[in-house]
């Protein structure tokens, strides 16, 4: 479980994201300039800055959503302009970002995963559909399908978001400030959840996180790399393939098994 | 109840009722992504439109649409404009079109009628050309919600997932605007310019109370403007009274109603 070294530097893996001397001006101000970094395959990735550091800033333009007016942003080895595989990645939003009241089911939300750019002017398959199903029970939401996501607890509502990013099997699963107003416990059951994956699939995994100690704690000792006010700590894994199960929701539901009384006991 | 058997009536009836199901539809997208008063400042840009068909000599309804659909531009140029106040793209085209419409108005002071007739809606002269158009405006409506439900949806509930997942948020946006343009401009013709936003907005409002997924939420908004829509026109039919007021007051009842008998349940 221990890191095993730095992913920058180590080829053993593909470049998911790679950013070349890029530099990015907001309302007059240097965000990035000259900025490189790499996240390899395999990477947990954290990055961790106050408000204003420009995390969210950097997650934006990773994908794409905000264009860089120097250098080049690589997605699995395509620039991001020219990206079409969008289903590769998972996202896991700022849940605090959510409208309490907004109608919409557990269910609704999840299927919401797999309404990416392929998927326009198409109908989902029962396929799609058996995924969504998948994706919930395996992370124990199954029974909430129904409700509104604004009546779940911030955990719950937590698991919702990563059941979402989980169905299309990603390859790249960006957190968004995942654990903010959630309480310490419900954020160590998610960081396991995590390294779980981490450990036995073939995700990659970029988080940002006002907290550094939390990603101290998970992702080890120093930051990698510290960029203006961002510190980045890259934790690789080595150990896989060898989970024999491709799906994703399946290693999930064996871990919840191995977790359920612990997790009923809150 | 003999006004059903005048066909002036029961043109105004399908005419609601079609903009009963298409405005909620929209409204429903309008109100949760924090638009509401889109529907305002549509409906005063296309008085302005409609104001220039009567000097001119044009067709009002069309050009009041066309009008609205250059305003939903304009609006996402202006937001572009002014990022961090939004809604100030809203207010100044919200006065340029109530001034144009004035000034318009008072150019040609021949038509001063139908001024009113424009301001609080005009249901019952419905023309069958004027139905034409409502029809096809709520199928065109119809069509766009269905392709598109699930974008919708996601650009809706979280757009920086949309464009995570490579939806074209901003083209998405220009359509759902021109979308809501186009109801705009014919619902004008039913409760007019001042109340339009109320048949977008209210109905979704009753069934934000009730709903909890957001397909469900959408059709229960449909039901309500539909009921509203029946039951206010045979009313103000039958007694006489505004039409477009009538079924905006009902709507508000409706929502009283939902409101105190949700909560009478939770206590």
């Amino acid at each position: 479980m221990d890191g095993k070294g730095s992913g920058a530097g180590m080829d053993c893996h593909d470049c998911v994201i790679s950013i070349e001397d890029m530099s990015f001006r907001y309302e007059g101000v240097d965000v990035f300039e000259g900025f490189n970094f790499r996240v390899l395959q395999r990477d947990f990735v954290g990055v961790a800055g106050s408000n204003g550091a420009g995390k969210t800033t950097l997650l934006k333009l990773i994908v794409g959503l905000l264009k860089p007016q120097k250098g080049r942003i690589l997605l699995f080895g395509r620039p991001v302009q020219e990206f079409r595989d969008w289903e590769r990645i998972g996202y896991v939003p700022q849940r605090l970002a959510l409208n309490p009241l907004f109608p919409a089911t557990v269910r609704e939300v999840v299927r919401s995963g797999l309404f990416s750019r392929k998927k326009m002017f198409r109908r989902l398959t029962a396929e799609d559909h058996r995924k969504c199903e998948e994706a919930m029970q395996a992370l124990g939401i199954a029974d909430l399908a129904d409700r509104r996501i604004g009546k779940l607890s911030g955990g719950q509502q937590q698991r919702v978001f990563l059941a979402r990013s989980l169905v299309n099997n990603p390859d790249l699963l960006i957190l968004d400030e995942p654990m903010n107003g959630i309480d310490a416990e419900t954020q160590e059951a998610f960081f396991h959840m995590l390294n779980h994956l981490h450990q036995r699939h073939n995700i990659t995994f970029l988080m940002v996180s006002h907290d550094i100690d939390l990603l101290r704690t998970h992702l080890g000792g120093e930051p990698k790399m510290r960029f203006g006010k961002l510190n980045f700590y890259i934790r690789h894994s080595h150990e896989l393939e060898d989970c024999g199960e491709e799906n994703l929701t399946h290693t999930l539901r064996d871990w919840r098994g191995r977790r359920e009384p612990q997790a009923r006991a809150h | 109840m003999d006004i059903f058997a005048f066909e002036f009536f029961q043109r105004a009836l399908a005419g609601g009722l079609l903009i009963g199901f298409m405005a909620p539809l929209v409204g429903m997208f309008v109100v949760l992504r924090r638009l509401s008063m889109i529907g305002d400042t549509l409906a005063h840009v296309s008085i302005a439109g409609v104001a220039l068909g009567f000097l001119t000599g044009a067709y009002p309804l069309m050009i009041g649409l066309l009008f609205a659909i250059l305003a939903a531009f304009a609006i996402e140029k202006l937001r572009r404009a002014f990022r961090s106040y939004a809604e100030l793209s809203i207010a100044v085209l919200l006065s340029f079109g109530i001034a144009l419409a004035s000034v318009l108005f008072t150019l040609g002071r021949g038509f001063n009628m139908n001024v009113t007739e424009y301001l609080f809606g005009s249901i019952l002269t419905l023309s069958a050309g004027d139905l034409g158009l409502v029809a096809a405006v709520t199928a065109a409506v119809a069509l766009f919600v269905l392709v598109l439900y699930k974008e919708l949806f996601l650009l809706t509930f979280d757009e920086d997932a949309a464009g995570v997942g490579g939806l074209p948020a901003r083209g998405l946006n220009i359509a759902l605007t021109v979308t809501t343009a186009l109801v705009v401009s014919v619902a004008i013709k039913i409760v007019g310019a001042l109340l339009v936003s109320a048949l977008l907005t209210i109905p979704v409002a009753c069934s934000l109370a009730v709903g909890k997924g957001f397909r469900q939420t959408m059709w229960i908004a449909v039901l309500y403007a539909e009921a509203a829509v029946a039951a206010g026109l045979t009313v103000s039919g039958i007694w006489n009274l505004a039409p477009g007021g009538t079924i905006v007051l009902l709507l508000i009842a409706l929502l009283l109603a939902t409101l105190s008998i949700k909560r009478g349940f939770k206590i």
